[in-house]
């Protein structure tokens, strides 16, 4: 079956849409009571957010547009210390598109939500004609509430450590490959993140910056941090953890590991003292997570490599293109 | 070579211990140098290596870089991306084009901007790729804007053939592919540089061989070593450079002999030849240099997009920035850094000359990695 514009219509169709898919998979009270708006009950300080999700393939290996628009919106919650509660979730869709593939989205969706006990509270469903829009575009906004204060990209001082969560640029490098049809079993980190920063914080580590490394990969990150903080971030080459295949695709295509994206890896500063005991904690999730540096006086991110020389690591640039030769 | 994994040639050619060891033997032998060693690495990827990697920071001083003009996208002349937008402008033509292109500058735009104005451009991966756009869209007319030097030529001329063998007739070329030996022979003859040794990139000689760079022993004695991208590649030729000099027994080496042989890819090279001619070529930063380019034969006027689209081609050679000294810096005069206007309103995103536009470009690497 194929969506067609009557789905968008806001009758008949639009209504089976909702009750055979989006509340069967959803199901919440909140979102099956179907008032104007969802009315929830926080007691605590919340963080909230939103992220609209556009990808080519919609289906990667390690995941797919549905369960990217959880994963995002969620992690972008966690990395400011918030439980992810409740989300809205809007499907804007290309007419044709097809049911079971919609199916299979909404269900990992559902699925993600699942395992950290968060709900969609609230959406919207458009279909556009034909060539208006690239299969589906998915926005969610998220609220969640905060249990740990204070964590800042201005938080970072001398000699504090940088920590990332696991082997890096697994997403960018899974998109890549099937954007330009290399085959590859590599699988997206794409991954929710709230368990591990839950951890953390039960474990008293006193985060001072925490990001996931999405778009423009730990590059960014590390770029950001340098000059919100007015500081330098020195890296350690042989620290950084990367798979064998990421490493192989990215000498074919002439990309940067840290410029890639992930949709499941962090990065966090904390105090020198620490560190060791947050890379175990971390360690129970992913083996390759690991301190990578340190932060510095100055106000660049420097990489260092095992031979001793030292180069800048800058912002990546806007769009990935493979080299010539 | 059947036993070389990945593995081994991106651990072991990035290895710290023979990288260290590299650099002690250089420092040891460099000390006898009768002369300071200007060595120009003619290729960007080289460029990209020693920066990326900071080669430099392991060299002694008496051991100098200089940044060569072979980089494909930095030096294509503003007049020649107009072509591309133009074409790309054109209501029943697909622009089709290798990577960094891109997102190069023209006299007043770019093909992603003429893109996001509604041209159908579309970056490749693979040269063969462009057989899959024309075969989907038998209505357009598919223009390959083919770029690059030798390493990436012979896949235009297999593209022609694959396509003529499939019956696919909607494919135009734009041929901008250039030659390495041309603008190394004018930096030589232009008397102002001060170099003293080259090493060649090893992708341009597994195609050519390194019998391309015969003249510059026999006419200037040059030494001359053809050298892989990995950053033990690199310090390793440097070593074979500071012995030639040592001995005096100055001549064309192989370090990549891994894939490059004296003769090259013949194959590769009739395949060249069957279907390209030399011609004058205007370089971004260097000027005019004759028969340094490749054009289509007449006989292929047909499918060669500067005869087919001529009417739409603007053709006027459009300048650098006056403030910019690209030109300089290509023939080892001056450094990025030397220019008044690097990083201070020449950047990657606006670049005002050729060598901050692609990756591979001297200011480029110097903005990424030494600014």
């Amino acid at each position: 079956m194929k969506i067609t514009l009557s789905f968008g219509g806001g009758g008949e169709e639009t209504n089976k849409l909702i009750h055979n898919l989006f509340y069967k998979n959803f199901s919440n009270e909140i979102l099956e009571s179907a008032e104007d708006a969802a009315v929830l009950n926080v007691n605590k300080k919340i963080a909230f957010t939103t992220d609209s999700f556009t990808v080519n393939p919609l289906f990667f290996n390690g995941g797919n547009i549905g369960k990217l628009s959880i994963v995002g919106t969620c992690n972008d919650l966690a990395m400011m210390g918030a439980k992810p509660k409740y989300l809205s979730c809007s499907f804007i869709i290309e007419e044709g598109f097809d049911y079971a593939d919609l199916e299979k989205i909404v269900k990992s969706q559902a699925n993600e939500l699942k395992k950290i006990d968060a709900k969609i509270v609230c959406g919207d469903t458009k279909v556009v004609p034909k060539g208006t829009c690239d299969g589906i575009f998915i926005n969610t906004t998220g609220i969640g509430e905060i249990q740990k204060e204070g964590i800042s990209a201005h938080n970072l001082k001398e000699g504090d450590a940088i920590i990332v969560s696991r082997d890096i640029a697994k997403h960018g490098t899974v998109i890549m490959a099937h954007r330009y049809d290399v085959e590859t079993d590599t699988v997206s980190d794409c991954k929710l993140l709230w368990e591990e920063v839950e951890s953390l914080i039960k474990n008293n580590i006193n985060i001072k910056a925490l990001r996931d490394a999405t778009r423009g990969g730990i590059s960014a990150v590390l770029n950001e941090w340098a000059d919100a903080s007015g500081v330098s971030i020195e890296i350690k080459e042989d620290k950084l953890k990367i798979d064998d295949d990421v490493i192989g695709l990215c000498e074919i295509f002439g990309f940067e590991p840290m410029d890639l994206a992930n949709e499941g890896t962090f990065v966090l500063a904390i105090p020198q003292e620490e560190a060791n005991k947050a890379v175990e904690i971390l360690k129970e999730y992913n083996l390759n997570a690991s301190i990578i540096g340190e932060v510095k006086a100055g106000n660049r991110v420097i990489l260092k490599s095992p031979y001793g020389s030292k180069r800048y690591v800058d912002l990546p640039k806007g769009e990935l293109l493979p080299r010539i030769c | 070579m059947s036993d070389l994994t990945l593995k081994d040639l991106y651990f072991k050619f990035r290895n710290p211990d023979t990288l260290k060891a590299l650099s002690n033997e250089i420092h040891k032998l460099a000390k006898n140098l009768k002369e300071e060693l200007y060595i120009m690495e003619v290729c960007g990827g080289h460029t990209h290596t020693i920066m990326k990697y900071g080669l430099k920071q392991l060299l002694p001083k008496n051991i100098t870089f200089i940044h060569g003009p072979g980089c494909p996208v930095c030096i294509m002349p503003k007049e020649r991306i107009d072509h591309a937008i133009a074409l790309s402008k054109q209501e029943d033509v697909i622009l089709a084009t290798l990577g960094d292109m891109i997102r190069v500058p023209g006299s007043n735009s770019s093909l992603a901007k003429a893109r996001s104005e509604g041209a159908d451009v579309r970056p490749l991966h693979s040269t063969l790729d462009v057989l899959k756009i024309a075969k989907e869209n038998p209505d357009k007319k598919v223009v390959f804007f083919a770029i690059g030097f030798e390493t990436t030529t012979p896949m235009t001329p297999a593209l022609i053939e694959s396509s003529k063998k499939m019956g696919i007739n909607n494919i135009y070329y734009h041929i901008n592919h250039v030659l390495v030996p041309p603008p190394v022979k004018a930096i030589m003859d232009s008397g102002e540089a001060k170099i003293n040794a080259f090493i060649g990139p090893s992708n341009v000689s597994v195609i050519t061989g390194t019998k391309i760079y015969d003249f510059l022993v026999k006419d200037y004695n040059t030494p001359v070593v053809v050298a892989g991208f990995e950053p033990v590649d690199v310090m390793e030729s440097i070593l074979m450079i500071v012995k030639q000099k040592l001995s005096g027994n100055i001549k064309v080496e192989n370090q990549y002999k891994r894939a490059t042989t004296y003769e090259g890819n013949l194959n590769a090279q009739k395949l060249i030849d069957k279907y390209f001619e030399t011609r004058d070529f205007r370089w971004r930063g260097l000027g005019d240099i004759p028969n340094s380019a490749l054009k289509l034969k007449d006989e292929y006027k047909d499918i060669d997009a500067e005869v087919v689209f001529k009417d739409i081609l603007p053709n006027e050679p459009i300048d650098d920035h006056k403030m910019c000294i690209c030109g300089e810096i290509l023939k080892g005069l001056a450094t990025p850094k030397d220019c008044k206007v690097f990083a201070k309103g020449c950047d990657p995103t606006n670049p005002l000359g050729s060598c901050m536009v692609s990756d591979e470009g001297a200011c480029n690497a110097y903005y990424r990695y030494d600014r």
